[in-house]
């Protein structure tokens, strides 16, 4: 039976609810690059002192009560309810697990980029991983470059001399990743 | 790493304003402006009631793809593709959405798994 050829740079099904996709060298570093970031700006947040020596002080340490200053990490991390005090207690006991989250979110994709392309197939795990980094990606680009609604707007028409001309590629590139990550999972 | 030096690298850092230097490292980005936070300011004189239900709320965001918030849905609580679709475009066009309903615990639950999918989501008392 004759196969598809796959399609370089589109998601696909593969076997067990995966996906798999071709990315060139260079996609392949900019999407590591990107990870890295991600993961270097979600951090493991601020830590009371003292807590990085004991483990299981690390464990029960609770997490900030105050929204991060940051807006993309303010956009990763929002306020649970509208009332501060009550935001701040939840804050306090959720965004750590959160951080975590995400953090094990962009190291699976960093994983799967290093094991090697121009073919990366991932397993329904690592699909999940990557759709969770590729969107929390897209909300730091997007919170960074002040994405609205409107698609008229002028950063899809940017002239190359524009210094966030690489940031929009990289945002739109992602939603594209993204987007037919999803198709793929729910093939 | 290397290969790639000759295409400009998109970073995650803060955009400089006009006239500043390129982006530095990501971390501490001391260079964010400090952002004004306008807090909604709920109504202090209205107590909680403990019998009525609270409510998980999605609200509308210009990022977050259609197809990822419908799958969120259809993924998480286990709503049927129109149903999750509904509700998708209810975020969209009306700006928010009641997504789920239930005890505080249960809201709570579901806000968080909300911002780990990295939907913006709040939880009220439903009044």
């Amino acid at each position: 039976m004759a196969r598809r050829r796959a399609r370089a740079g589109v998601f696909e099904p593969a076997p067990g609810g995966g996906a798999a996709i071709t990315l060139d060298e260079v996609e392949i570093s900019i999407l590591r690059n990107l990870a890295v970031q991600l993961l270097e700006l979600v951090g493991p947040g601020d830590q009371p002192a003292g807590a990085d020596d004991d483990p299981l002080a690390q464990l029960f340490a609770e997490g900030p009560s105050k929204p991060p200053d940051d807006p993309a990490l303010a956009r990763l991390f929002p306020d649970a309810y509208e009332n501060a005090e009550e935001a701040s207690e939840f804050r306090r006991f959720t965004e750590n697990d959160l951080r975590a989250r995400k953090r094990e979110d962009a190291l699976a994709m960093i994983r799967a980029l290093d094991s090697g392309g121009p073919r990366l197939t991932l397993t329904g795990d690592d699909a999940r991983h990557w759709l969770g980094a590729l969107n929390d990606l897209r909300l730091t680009l997007g919170t960074r470059l002040e994405v609205s609604e409107d698609d008229g707007s002028e950063l899809y028409h940017l002239p190359d001399s524009d210094p966030r001309k690489p940031l929009v590629m990289a945002y739109l590139w992602l939603g594209g990743l993204q987007e037919t990550l999803i198709d793929a999972m729910t093939d | 790493m290397g290969g790639v030096s000759a295409h400009p690298s998109p970073t995650l850092a803060p955009r400089p304003a006009a006239g500043t230097a390129p982006p530095g490292p990501l971390m501490g980005s001391p260079a964010a402006p400090e952002i004004e936070r306008t807090e909604p300011i709920g109504d202090p004189s209205v107590v909680p009631e403990p019998d009525v239900p609270w409510v998980t709320i999605v609200h509308n965001d210009p990022v977050n793809l259609m197809s990822y918030v419908t799958y969120v849905f259809q993924t998480y609580f286990g709503y049927s593709k129109g149903k999750a679709t509904k509700l998708m475009k209810d975020v969209h066009y009306k700006g928010r959405a009641v997504v789920s309903s239930g005890t505080r615990e249960e809201m709570e639950r579901d806000v968080q798994a909300m911002h780990g999918y990295g939907l913006w989501a709040t939880l009220s008392q439903d009044r």
